[in-house]
């Protein structure tokens, strides 16, 4: 979903600290994507809470059409992140299902105004960090060719020009630019599951792409993608080597010596 | 698991159509984008502030129909008002009935497919003629367009050549320069043989009442040369408060469409052959189309009526370069039929339910959209209608997400579910009864689980 219509953010508070939401992907499939955007964020000085409770955005059943599923769980997350402290998402769709698509599903809802507030106080990784946090540049050394594949959901936001801009800047890292960027990969949610032949036709067509230009690395702000598009690459035997965000920005400071 | 209909098409669909369907979307897609921000400092501006003049329109149709019936008849049109697709053939047909005209020549309408005039005034005796040359071959063949704007995308010349030759055009001949003159030689002598001239309208001004038609083939200028009776049909929603506006959308439409900055021919029809004109239709009349669209407006996707037709969404989907138009089983495909279709379905949206499933919700369509409609959002919206009335073709291979809910919002489920998840990767997944899951293997392999690391290693991190 294009975020074209989002709250504008309350301030963030004069202390550095977030409530992490680690997303159902990272909890069930890539605990070191998790781990790096815990290290990443400190590494700026920031706090980090991790609520135990916490389970997933809501975003599959909205996507899906169950919104009473879905409200049930945005209901929970509202409820496990309460408090003034930003939520800090390493995912561009969460982040967006959190500040948009649970806005559309609670349009007539008594409990809209707690969704709004979460709405507003919810940031993406590179967001926070650019345009939270204030910082214009990634400290480091990543050696290495890295395609980077803006994931749809943050489109119309600010996460895509934060995103390069942090990784342009780490010392050694080469963005190549690929095909048809603008482009979907397929991944879509239960889209993948529903309409396999488009889903994998429009992934092998941005695999296509990204090959072409040789990278070491594909980059997203998103796991679904990558899920997606590395469990593609795999199943054809050509895999790919696929990075969150996070994880090159925490390679790059493991890299010079930092204490990650 | 079952498949969704538009997703087995797809993959049914011969490589040949997918790849003319893809390199022509794609080419002009880009063409589209380099243009718009090569000639504007703010493309996005432009749109969202066509956005709102469209949304004006919408929202205040009741106000603006009353003013622009009354400037039409004061310009010398005579004005119909046509609730349903029925009605608005019977119109057509009662004005050619009333003047003993049997032969008609149509511009390009897409309003006119929604309601299937040719074949209507077919089955009571009219040769309604396509003029437009890719409605020509579209005709034709009996065949239906698969674009808004480019009807027989799905088509390459070496087909439209043996339909030529079938209908005694001329040998076989696959040159387009060829097929194009021999097109036009057969409809000028139906240009001057015809009573009526059909043609939709772009865009309707109330403040003067102007019809603006653009076209790049100057069919519809044909279309109102000769014949003496001009029925221009156009859905409720094509009106702009005034004429400056269409400053902005003229500007939009042609770029939008077909990466021009305006199409060859820009017409604006101010009414009938006035007094002491030599030239043009003795009588004038304008039909305004409902047929669900009032229905529309009530909807919560009302948005979708600001679609100035211009096929952008379509050229940019992902879904509709893989799928092509056939594939969404109604006149309007791609991003704009997918919520336009079932919803101007009526009581037969269950048919189209599955269409806004058909989406990877990438937001392309948004970002090319002249009148920024937020199609996935009308897309997320449709889902959640198709759910809650149980259609059965939006529910096909989506996973129930009930259980998954009820785990979602409990924190110790939650936690049991992804410390047993790790059975995923000793047990063969062919033995774990979840459709979804399936789908996923067969195309992608999945990742190894990795349920309750993380928080253990946080909990640990806290500790030291």
């Amino acid at each position: 979903m294009a975020s074209s219509s989002q709250l504008p953010r309350l301030p963030l508070g004069p202390e550095r600290r977030v409530q992490l939401m680690a997303t159902c992907l990272c909890d069930a499939f890539y605990d070191d994507v998790a781990k790096a955007t815990v290290e990443v964020l400190e590494h700026a000085g920031v706090t980090v809470d991790f609520p135990e409770g916490q389970t997933c955005c809501g975003q599959p059943a909205f996507n899906g059409g169950d919104w009473p599923s879905s409200r049930k769980v945005v209901r929970h997350t509202v409820k496990t992140f309460a408090g003034e402290t930003p939520v800090l998402v390493p995912s561009g769709s969460c982040a967006a299902m959190l500040r948009h698509g649970a806005l559309l599903e609670f349009e007539h809802e008594a409990d809209l105004p707690a969704v709004q507030h979460l709405a507003r106080k919810t940031w993406e990784l590179a967001d926070y960090l650019v345009n939270g946090l204030g910082l214009t540049r990634w400290p480091g050394r990543f050696e290495g060719k890295v395609a980077f594949h803006r994931n749809c959901h943050n489109r119309g936001t600010a996460s895509e020009a934060a995103s390069l801009a942090l990784l342009q800047s780490i010392e050694g890292l080469t963005v190549v630019p690929f095909g048809e960027a603008e482009q979907c990969c397929g991944f879509g949610g239960t889209f993948s599951v529903s309409f396999p032949h488009l889903s994998s036709s429009m992934g092998h067509l941005k695999l296509d792409h990204i090959r072409a230009v040789k990278p070491d690395y594909l980059v997203s702000g998103d796991m679904s993608c990558l899920m997606h598009m590395g469990g593609l690459a795999e199943k054809d035997g050509q895999p790919v080597q696929i990075r969150h965000l996070a994880q090159i920005l925490r390679d790059a400071l493991v890299n010079v010596g930092h204490r990650a | 698991m079952a498949t969704q209909l538009i997703d087995r098409f797809a993959a049914d669909l011969p490589p040949d159509k997918r790849a003319s369907v893809y390199q022509s979307t794609k080419a002009t897609h880009e063409k589209r984008t380099k243009l718009l921000f090569d000639h504007f400092a703010d493309p996005n501006h432009l749109r969202a502030t066509a956005g709102e003049i469209k949304q004006h329109v919408i929202e205040n149709l009741d106000t603006y129909l009353p003013i622009v019936e009354a400037k039409l008849a004061a310009n010398g049109a005579k004005v119909h008002w046509a609730a349903t697709a029925e009605s608005a053939c019977a119109t057509v047909l009662g004005i050619m009935k009333a003047r003993g005209a049997t032969k008609m020549v149509k511009a390009k309408t897409m309003v006119s497919e929604e309601i299937g005039l040719a074949e209507y005034l077919g089955k009571h005796g009219i040769e309604a003629l396509e003029t437009d040359l890719g409605e020509f071959i579209v005709q034709i063949d009996h065949d239906h367009p698969s674009h808004i704007v480019r009807p027989i995308i799905h088509k390459n010349r070496r087909e439209i050549a043996r339909s030529f030759e079938r209908e005694g055009l001329g040998d076989y001949n696959d040159d387009p320069g060829t097929i194009t003159r021999r097109a036009r030689k057969f409809l000028r002598h139906k240009y001057l043989a015809a009573d009526v001239g059909l043609t939709g309208a772009n865009f309707v001004s109330v403040e003067s009442g102007r019809i603006v038609l653009v076209t790049n083939e100057g069919n519809s200028r044909f279309s109102l040369a000769a014949p003496k009776v001009h029925i221009a049909l156009v859905g409720i929603e094509k009106l702009v408060p005034r004429d400056r506006d269409l400053g902005v959308l003229l500007n939009l439409l042609a770029r939008s469409a077909t990466a021009q900055q305006l199409t060859v021919y820009t017409e604006f029809i101010s009414g009938p052959r006035a007094a002491g004109q030599p030239d043009g239709p003795e009588e004038m009349h304008v039909v305004f189309v409902d047929n669900g669209r009032t229905e529309v407006l009530a909807s919560e996707c009302r948005e979708i009526l600001r679609c100035i037709r211009c096929g952008a969404c379509l050229n940019v989907c992902p879904i509709y370069r893989q799928a092509s138009g056939h594939a969404y089983r109604s006149v309007y495909p791609g991003p704009v039929g997918a919520v336009l279709s079932p919803l101007l379905a009526g009581k037969q949206f269950p048919e189209l339910a599955d269409l806004p499933k058909a989406s990877s919700l990438c937001g392309a369509c948004q970002e090319v959209c002249p009148v920024n409609i937020p199609i996935p959002d009308l897309l997320l919206r449709l889902r959640a209608r198709g759910k809650a009335e149980g259609a059965p073709r939006a529910a096909v291979a989506s996973p129930p997400m009930g259980a998954w809910a009820l785990l979602a919002s409990q924190p110790a489920a939650w936690k049991a579910a992804l410390l047993g998840g790790r059975l995923l990767n000793v047990l063969p997944t062919k033995f774990i009864p979840v459709p979804a899951l399936r789908a996923w293997e067969e195309k992608r392999t999945l990742p190894a689980w990795q349920g309750g690391r993380f928080r253990q290693w946080m909990r640990e991190r806290r500790k030291s």
